[in-house]
């Protein structure tokens, strides 16, 4: 069982750490930047203290022409506690927090080749939203 | 998205078989079902019996079982079983012209979003979320 609270200051060098082993990139003003008032970033924790995994992100109204909803901008969980809820416990939990700030729709955007991470909104019951992104290299 | 027939077939028959791993059916069961033609439906689960994804059915009335896994199990799986690979597609005349390979590139971007969307869906979220 894992336990979620909000995230602190004296999480941080973990979060960085399971973020950049799992991604091969280091960003910690990112992460530190998440711990801002208007963002929700949380952490689940072991019995033993251990960050287990981190979900981070932030109500945004009128984004791209769209009412509020509940962005969710990255979530990770530790590799070797995988398949035992915690993605979902964290993500129920930032779910509950958007829905207790009167958000009704949550968002995110994924990498189509990134099959795990959108097999695992899919099953948290997210579907193809709205809005179709584009993109292009500057010269 | 347009599917082949067979795709679709082996689409309704894995999902109705997943509902309940316990239960059998048989093809004119499945057939009755989803109002589609049995000997076609037959030859179709087959190919769902070879690629391991249901046992059984012995003679015309034998009944077919799901005893894939509904979690690692994807639409995209399936799909793969009786449409032709994404690579595998012959060159169409013209495909070699300026024209031609623009036209390919929006044709490619489509079928990539259709087959993530497929890979992300397993039968799970599928039988548990029906959209």
């Amino acid at each position: 069982m894992v336990a979620i609270r909000p995230a602190q200051a004296s999480d941080l060098s973990a979060i960085s750490a399971l973020d950049e082993r799992l991604t091969g990139l280091s960003k910690p003003t990112y992460w530190q930047d998440m711990l801002a008032p208007e963002r929700h970033f949380l952490v689940a924790e072991t019995d033993r203290g251990d960050l287990a995994g981190f979900i981070a992100g932030e109500i945004r109204a009128w984004e791209f022409g769209q009412p509020a909803a509940g962005w969710v901008f990255a979530i990770q969980v530790d590799p070797q506690i995988r398949l035992k809820g915690v993605g979902t416990a964290l993500f129920d939990a930032l779910a509950a927090r958007f829905q207790q700030a009167g958000v009704t729709r949550l968002r995110t955007l994924v990498d189509r080749k990134d099959h795990l991470i959108l097999s695992f909104f899919r099953a948290q019951g997210m579907v193809a939203g709205p809005s179709l992104q584009l993109d292009m290299e500057l010269p | 998205m347009k599917l082949q027939t067979a795709t679709r077939l082996g689409l309704y028959a894995t999902l109705e078989l997943a509902r309940d791993p316990e239960r059998t059916l048989s093809a004119a069961d499945l057939a009755e079902r989803f109002g589609v033609s049995s000997h076609h439906l037959a030859k179709v689960l087959r190919t769902l019996a070879t690629a391991g994804l249901v046992q059984g059915g012995r003679g015309a009335a034998g009944g077919y079982r799901f005893i894939g896994n509904r979690r690692r199990t994807t639409l995209m799986d399936i799909v793969a079983l009786f449409e032709p690979a994404p690579g595998s597609r012959a060159k169409e005349p013209g495909e070699d012209t300026e024209i031609g390979g623009a036209l390919q590139r929006v044709l490619t971007e489509i079928d990539e979003i259709a087959e993530a969307t497929l890979r992300s869906v397993s039968l799970e979220t599928m039988l548990k979320h029906p959209m």
